[in-house]
């Protein structure tokens, strides 16, 4: 850690209301667990945007590279059938 | 002293102690040592302002002569702000601004718990409402406290001298005049000498913890009730005031 540093980075999930996913909304500085959260708090609810927090450190986040488009990606373009189009859906559901 | 006189006194010496603080913290805006540590203390202040502007809207109804919030805020002088000589002193380094705010905070938390329980319905609403914010800020501010006094060597320094400099500005928050005497016998006010002892633990924890030491000189300034303030009022004001001042009848 430089002179200058901030401290670590740390990702920031937001959830709206109790029940809904976690949704991903930024990053922030922060040096421990409890600085982050209270920065989250501050950086990214302070309109209303949620009910709970989740903070992580972005080191912990395993991610696929862009290299990985391919092999993990587009074998799923030409599989139609996996996708539930082939199925009348009652109108009641609408997040398929 | 009347009831009424009382009751306008009192508000007017919590919504001056906010709005000073208030402005004093927003100072910082835009020179907050990081990011999110400057939204942090900008959040701390529009808590505060939104205390204030409830409370002042409160006396300036119990003073009932056609003055508005705006009015008691900024058509005041010096001799007339009875907020607390703590909320007004300079910010100097991060460290004195947050161990101001610290105690403050503690002070505000034990106050506001009890002010939940007055007669006076008005002001025990705006307390049960400004407790919540108050609670998060302690815990903000406290963790800043200890985190900087028990950092490193330089911090730990800055720390203690920020001590060394406010602590004689914390005795006269518990001060009591004829508006207290008043007022507690009405049910309204809050007996500071009841929440003085629970101030005094839970700063000596939070210092503790932060391993920095109360000073032994035991000197407390005092002058704030009376309206008599350190040097450093005259100018807040000068830069808070200057607008409504010259241009009275501006609108957002």
């Amino acid at each position: 850690m430089n002179k200058d540093s901030q401290g670590a980075l740390w990702e920031v999930f937001v959830q709206k209301k109790p029940g809904q996913p976690y949704v991903h909304c930024g990053n922030l500085h922060a040096f421990d667990a409890e600085m982050a959260l209270q920065n989250a708090r501050d950086v990214y609810t302070r309109r209303n945007e949620g009910t709970a927090l989740w903070v992580v450190p972005s080191a912990s986040i395993v991610a696929s590279s862009p290299e990985d488009i391919g092999p993990f990606f587009e074998p799923a373009n030409d599989k139609v059938f996996r996708h539930p189009t082939f199925y009348k859906l009652p109108k009641e559901i609408k997040h398929m | 002293m009347t009831k009424q006189e009382a009751l306008f006194n009192y508000c007017l010496r919590l919504a001056d102690t906010s709005l000073i603080l208030a402005q004093r913290n927003a100072e910082w805006c835009g020179h907050g040592p990081f990011l999110e540590e400057d939204l942090a203390l900008t959040n701390l202040s529009l808590d505060l302002i939104g205390q204030a502007n409830s409370i002042y809207q409160y006396a300036a109804q119990v003073e009932g002569k056609a003055r508005n919030e705006d009015d008691l805020a900024y058509h005041r002088s010096e001799r007339e702000f009875l907020n607390t000589l703590i909320a007004e002193q300079s910010n100097g380094d991060y460290a004195k601004t947050i161990l101001r705010q610290f105690f403050c905070d503690t002070f505000d938390f034990y106050f506001y718990a009890e002010l939940v329980k007055s007669k006076d319905e008005t002001l025990s609403a705006i307390a049960e409402k400004s407790i919540k914010e108050i609670t998060y800020h302690l815990r903000h501010t406290s963790s800043w406290v200890e985190r900087l006094g028990d950092g490193t060597e330089e911090s730990h320094t800055r720390m203690q001298d920020a001590l060394n400099e406010i602590w004689r500005f914390t005795g006269e928050m518990f001060e009591m005049n004829e508006v207290d005497t008043i007022l507690i016998k009405e049910g309204i006010a809050v007996d500071l000498n009841s929440i003085k002892s629970k101030w005094e633990s839970k700063s000596k924890e939070i210092l503790d913890r932060a391993t920095i030491k109360i000073p032994a000189n035991a000197f407390m300034q005092r002058g704030s009730r009376e309206a008599k303030h350190t040097e450093h009022l005259g100018f807040i004001l000068a830069e808070m005031q200057s607008l409504p001042r010259a241009l009275p009848d501006a609108k957002w």
